[in-house]
């Protein structure tokens, strides 16, 4: 506990920041806010590479740089920071999208302050989500990540704002009711009763929760944290928010918010009620199968690009829930490593459709058409992060997709070797939908003759394109690091799962 | 440098003048070809340097480092490893793959000198190049299927090359996701494979093959793995049903569709059915005999297609055509198994010569006449001699004439299919080569011979295209002598298949151990611990029936060529007589082909419209997946969001009826209380006691 | 302590003296009323206090306490409430509670 609070540091950065500048920054200084909100997101990144290189990969199972003490004894509510690989992982993909979300927001106009106050807030909760082991503070800060995506899409976004802002944000606090009867079960399950999540683990393994009780709240559990993961049918907040909403917040919602429902079903539901998720595992598979097959096929209906976007997330995040439910070492590391390259992708994917439509102010794909020749930075870029999408190899997404379909095949149950056959058709359905859009929006001759006037990629606009491909490309081509990151920390719950030996 | 080293190298070439060229290039048009030949240029000496190696130890060599590690219960560690397998297979795809790419890179320098994409060209070019020769390195599946998918994605970026053209953009797309299907099947069959093996290394599918009885379910007999990883073969070398992509590739610059869509892209299927050949070889002892399967789609292929090539008038298509019935030739030597795998290989290794030098020639006369029609051109020998002796050349060859590369190479492949017995598909080779003799020469006779058009003013092109035409027409000449025995050693010595000795024993014995252990079959776990035991009679222990000794049929020889005339003979006159026949129609114009044309009717069209395949697969995607996904789509939006909706409705109408409760009048409130108190109380004394 | 009156007394009578604030409450139609009805309700539970105070533990002075406490919270109310009364009368020209249902939802 001597060491530097590095964790508090990552997620107070832009917390704190968001604070002051709501209180003390008036909002004619937007240069003043927008350098000030860079610089946040900015520590916090690079407090992230720091802790990357003081992580201690030999021990990426157990929890390191864990911060300590409590806050309301009677009530085990405490303040418990750490990171293992996998909160690390996740750590380092919010750090990302938050830098390279405030650099997409640049050119921002309308409510500036308030806007970056609450994208600052946002984020903070994020990264307090993904480090914080105590549920009390787990789950404050998971309401601190959902709420102001309500203001954001509401004011600033576009088309039917304020009824995708409400949809969403009703349907995730729909999830979090969920999820307080299912923290305070497991509270009320434990004895003595705790909310840390290791010793609510501990109780699991030592069977205090009887297997009726983990096959009831399981259910609870995973589908509160499921909403916000896009589980099929709970999806529908997902393709009408990611296209209201402005696209900084689109690719912090698609790129991270939808990784916290899947961090949390695997870090609560999984982790702590093991005996639920082995009878609720195939029920899920069937639903991620839906996900995956569903939302690869629809997305080739659709004309707006943010909706074949976020049609391509649930499908994604179909891949993710597959991998959770295999319940198998190989088929987690595969859902774990796809939400971290599904959330660099989508970002680069957002980031992208919000350039396209501030040159063109439409993004519908039959006003498209020929922007190759304009634009040929984002033509490029669009091209390298639909390759991620279809599963390229060399690019993040493959060997993500590769061990969740290896992981559901190699499990012992012919039921999901069935479902892993299914799913994988969906990269054929995936490539058509993503060489669609390409074809209809960058490539052939150009629709309008207005088209011709406009620009590339400004640098401003290119930075965090360049960042998340580099970062694609990397794990894509040598994901080893990563997957030793992820494995160490599968390791606790496979033990949990009785999948692997304690 | 040892061999593994140097053959991590040649891959890595390629990709560095890639990379340099994508962060410095800055789209130069004297800097990045030249960085991208020299690349290539030193990757094909090194490629030489690595031929020569294997020549004298043929020995394969593995090298690999981990690039993917999972913890797992029943692996211990589930490793994926990406690295190198240098052997002569691989050496002789590496000089093949360097050698073409390299003269194109050539050739391109003139083709596209006028391109305003030029350096975008030269740097796919690379990263084809670096794709292409990773795959061939593959030392497992896994790593083949990565770069599989990246020669596809290298594809996909050439045939799409000139990005305002509408019908480039259909092509690519098509060419991807009909590798995509392909690809799923294969990806399928290496699912199964290294599941139920317990590796897809190359160097131990073949010795783990005798446990698939044991390993593999009941209802997944072998053969039907095999056949899953030819499904990939379908894909990318276009054999029927998929074969639909790859005419419509010609819509890539030319230079392209003879590097990666006739000489080594599209044979990356033969090539990968001759490395797990051992697969398809074990599944004769299993329900579903799959070489069979393999040579019945390639012979049919190589029909269709030569059959299609006959009435085409588009010069790159004729020539995709052709290509599309030489693989088709290739995949069904591999199916005759034995020597066919050697036939096969061969056959690879002299078409792509001659086929890229047509392509190539072809691309000299786009250049040179700027059009694709046949019947735009005639008598272009005489302005462009070069091109069109060199064209000759590769007509010979392709038309299996002594002393031309493909003699040799068909003459195997024939002599494969006598060899296993196989006499129906021996007469259609033999048919095959008759017409593939007249649709060359019907080509040749038309676009090099005969009139000249009135007007413009072709000329012979510049020497960095006519140099890979004469390096090329050399090797169309002298490539089929590497058939020939050299002191007990020849193409067949190194590039063979050979049989497991003991296959046979240990699929007997694997079958008597799923017999007395039912349970085991599919279980990675049991089956590999009853597996490693030492032989135990499984059916004295549990009365079930002893199963009967695997049969399987012998295994053919790999051997040197040898000129055997009852074969040699009847294809040469074949051979002979489809350029005759082309002679007399397009040169002396004997027989007016429309005429042919308009007699034989409806059976013209059907060919000539390529059976229709294309349009019934565009009526598929239209009527069928497209409105499934707008069912899905509407569903979506109305079904599933319409209960989101309707519940977000519910509420409003609850909370509609349940305000009337507010009354705004503070006694009704209190009245509401002291009801309430009341109940409260009345519950506190029934429940209470 | 009265010889012969036990808490039972009290109670009963604090009681009766509830009920007829409560049915005051509910039953005026004029504020004023109600009001006056608010003000027996709680001698009613200062009664109860005191009494209780007595006779169970008549050594401490919690409930005395408390309804000193009460009686000087129940003036502060009663002054609130008339000043109210007397503003919506000079809004709306009567105290008749049924005419003031602004909250109606």
């Amino acid at each position: 506990m001597n060491a530097f609070p590095i964790l508090s540091a990552i997620w107070l950065a832009p917390f704190v920041t968001g604070l002051l500048i709501m209180a003390f920054v008036p909002d004619t200084r937007i240069q003043a806010i927008k350098w000030l909100s860079l610089g946040a997101s900015g520590l916090s990144l690079l407090l992230t590479v720091w802790l990357l290189a003081q992580f201690d990969y030999g021990r990426a199972g157990q929890l390191q740089f864990a911060e300590r003490f409590s806050l309301v004894p009677s009530l085990g509510v405490e303040y418990h920071l750490g990171a293992d690989g996998i909160s690390l992982l996740m750590v380092v993909l919010n750090s990302l999208i938050l830098f390279t979300g405030v650099l997409a927001s640049w050119g921002l106009k309308h409510r500036g302050k308030e806007f970056f106050v609450l994208l600052l807030l946002l984020g903070g909760g994020v990264f307090g989500v993904f480090t914080s082991f105590n549920l009390y503070v787990f789950f404050a800060l998971y309401e601190v990540a959902v709420l102001p995506m309500y203001l954001l899409i509401g004011i600033w976004g576009t088309g039917p704002k304020e009824y995708s802002a409400m949809k969403l944000t009703l349907m995730l606090m729909g999830g979090s009711a969920f999820l307080l009867l299912g923290i305070l079960a497991l509270y009320y399950g434990s004895t003595p009763h705790t909310l840390d999540i290791f010793e609510l683990n501990k109780a699991a393994m030592a069977g205090q929760f009887s297997p009726g009780f983990q096959k009831l709240w399981f259910p609870v559990l995973f589908l509160g944290f499921g909403v916000l993961a896009a589980l099929w049918p709970l999806h529908t907040w997902s393709p009408d928010g990611h296209a209201s909403a402005p696209t900084a917040v689109s690719m912090l919602h698609a790129g991270v918010l939808m990784k916290l429902g899947a961090y949390g079903c695997l870090r609560v539901a999984i982790f702590l009620l093991p005996a639920g998720a082995h009878f609720w595992a195939p029920l899920i598979a069937v639903l991620a199968l839906v996900n995956i097959v569903y939302g690869s096929i629809g997305a080739a209906a659709q004309t707006d690009l943010k909706y074949v976007t976020a049609y391509s997330s649930v499908s994604h995040m179909g891949l993710v829930l597959l991998g959770l439910a295999t319940l198998d070492t190989l088929g987690m590391n595969g859902a774990v490593l796809q939400m971290f390259a599904h959330g660099i992708m989508t970002g680069t994917f957002f980031a992208l459709i919000g350039m396209t439509y501030g040159r063109t102010h439409t993004r519908l794909m039959p006003k498209l058409g020929g922007l190759a020749q304009v634009m040929p930075f984002i033509a490029a870029a669009y091209v390298i992060a639909g390759m991620a999408g279809l599963g390229l190899p060399g690019l993040s997404s493959f060997p993500a997709e590769l061990l969740v379909f290896l992981g559901a095949y190699f499990t012992q149950d012919l039921f999901f070797k069935v479902v892993a056959v299914i799913a994988l058709t969906s990269i054929v359905f995936t490539a058509l939908y993503v060489l669609r859009v390409l074809q209809k929006t960058f490539y052939g001759p150009i629709t309008e003759p207005h088209y011709k006037e406009l620009g590339d990629a400004t640098l401003v606009e290119r930075i965090p394109v360049v960042i998340l491909i580099t970062v694609m490309v990397l794990v894509g081509v040598y994901p080893f690091p990563v997957l030793r990151l992820i494995d160490g920390g599968l390791i606790a719950v496979a033990q949990t799962l009785g999948s692997l030996p304690r | 440098m040892t061999f593994s080293t140097a053959t991590w190298i040649v891959p890595l070439l390629p990709l560095g003048g890639f990379l340099f060229n994508f962060l410095f290039g800055r789209g130069s048009r004297r800097l990045v070809p030249r960085v991208a030949l020299l690349a290539v240029g030193s990757a094909l000496a090194l490629s030489l340097v690595l031929a020569a190696q294997v020549l004298g130890d043929p020995a394969p060599k593995v090298d690999g480092i981990p690039w993917l590690s999972v913890t797992n219960q029943v692996f211990g560690h589930f490793t994926i490893s990406v690295g190198t397998l240098l052997d002569p297979l691989s050496a002789m795809m590496l000089v093949v793959v360097t050698l073409v790419s390299f003269l194109v890179h050539l050739y391109s320098l003139g083709y596209m000198s006028e391109d305003p994409g030029l350096a975008r060209f030269f740097m796919y070019l690379g990263l084809f190049t670096f794709s292409m020769l990773g795959l061939v390195v593959s030392p497992n599946l896994f790593q083949m299927y990565i770069f599989w998918e990246l020669v596809g994605l290298c594809s996909y970026l050439l045939i799409g090359f000139y990005t305002t053209k509408p019908e480039a953009n259909q092509a690519c797309k098509k060419a991807f996701v009909v590798n995509r299907v392909g690809d799923l099947g294969m990806f399928l069959g290496i699912l199964f494979l290294s599941y139920y093996l317990g590796t897809s290394d190359f160097s131990a599918i073949a010795a783990h093959l005798g446990s698939w009885p044991l390993f593999g379910p009941a209802w997944l007999p072998l053969g039907a793995v095999a056949l899953l990883l030819f499904c990939g073969a379908v894909g990318k070398s276009a054999q029927f049903p998929l074969h639909v992509w790859l005419p419509d590739a010609m819509e890539g610059p030319t230079p392209v569709s003879a590097l990666i869509h006739a000489a080594t892209m599209v044979a990356a299927g033969v090539f990968m059915v001759a490395r797990v050949y051992a697969v398809f070889d074990a599944s004769l002892m299993g329900s579903v005999n799959a070489p069979l399967v393999v040579a019945c789609v390639g012979g049919f292929t190589s029909l269709f297609a030569a059959t299609i090539a006959c009435t085409q008038f588009d010069i790159k298509r004729v020539l995709a055509y052709s290509t599309l019935s030489q693989l088709g030739y290739m995949v069904m030597a591999l199916g005759a198994g034995g020597l066919g795998v050697t036939a096969g290989a061969f056959h690879l290794f002299t078409h792509a010569f001659f086929k890229a030098l047509l392509f190539l020639g072809a691309g000299s006369v786009i250049h040179a006449v700027h059009s694709n029609d046949v019947r735009a051109m005639g008598g272009l020998r005489r302005k462009m001699p070069l091109t069109g002796i060199t064209f000759l050349v590769a007509s010979l060859a392709i038309s299996g004439i002594w002393p031309f590369a493909g003699f040799f190479s068909k003459d195997m492949i024939l002599a494969a299919l006598k060899d296993a017995h196989m006499t129906g598909l021996y007469v259609l080779a033999a048919a095959v080569a008759f017409l593939t003799a007249f649709y060359m020469f019907r080509l040749y006779f038309l676009t090099f011979e005969g009139k000249e058009p009135e007007h413009g003013h072709p000329h012979e092109s510049p020497w960095t295209m006519t140099l890979p035409l004469v390096v090329l027409a050399v090797l169309s000449l002298g490539a089929g002598f590497a058939g020939l025995d050299f002191g007990g050693r020849s193409f067949g010595s190194y590039i063979r298949f050979d049989r497991s000795p003991t296959l046979a024993s240990d699929w007997t014995r694997a079958q008597g151990l799923a017999l007395a252990h039912p349970k085991a079959v599919g279980d990675y776990r049991l089956a590999t611990a009853l597996w490693a035991a030492p032989a135990l009679p499984p059916t004295a222990a549990t009365g079930l029936p002893a199963p009967a000794p695997a049969t399987i049929p012998p295994a053919q020889e790999s051997r040197a060529f040898v000129l055997d005339y009852s074969v040699a003979v009847p294809a040469t006159l074949l051979g002979l007589a489809g350029i005759f026949l082309a002679f007399g129609v397009y040169r002396l114009k004997w027989i007016d082909p429309g005429r042919v044309a308009r007699a034989l009717g409806p059976v013209y069209t059907t060919v000539y419209n390529k059976y229709y395949v294309d349009e019934f697969y565009r009526w598929m995607m239209d009527h069928v997946y497209y409105v499934v996904s707008g069912a899905i789509a509407w569903f979506d939006r109305h079904v599933v969001d319409g209960v989101m909706n309707g519940l977000a409705l519910l509420m409003q109408v609850a909370g509609g009826a349940l305000r009337r409760l507010q009354t705004g009048r503070a006694q009704a409130y209190a009245l509401a209380m002291l009801g309430g108190i009341l109940i409260l109380l009345g519950a506190l004394k029934v429940f209470v006691p | 302590m009265i010889p012969g009156v036990g808490i039972g007394h009290f109670l009963v009578l604090s009681a009766a003296l509830f009920s007829v604030g409560l049915y005051g409450v509910i039953a005026r139609r004029s504020a004023v009323g109600v009001l006056m009805g608010l003000e027996l309700m709680f001698n009613a539970a200062n009664l109860n206090l005191v009494a209780f105070n007595a006779y169970l533990h008549s050594g401490a002075m919690a409930g005395q306490m408390f309804t000193l406490f009460t009686i000087t919270i129940a003036a502060a109310e009663a002054t609130v409430g008339l000043a109210l009364v007397v503003s919506i009368f000079r809004a709306r020209r009567s105290v008749r509670l049924e005419h003031v249902d602004l909250l109606k939802g």
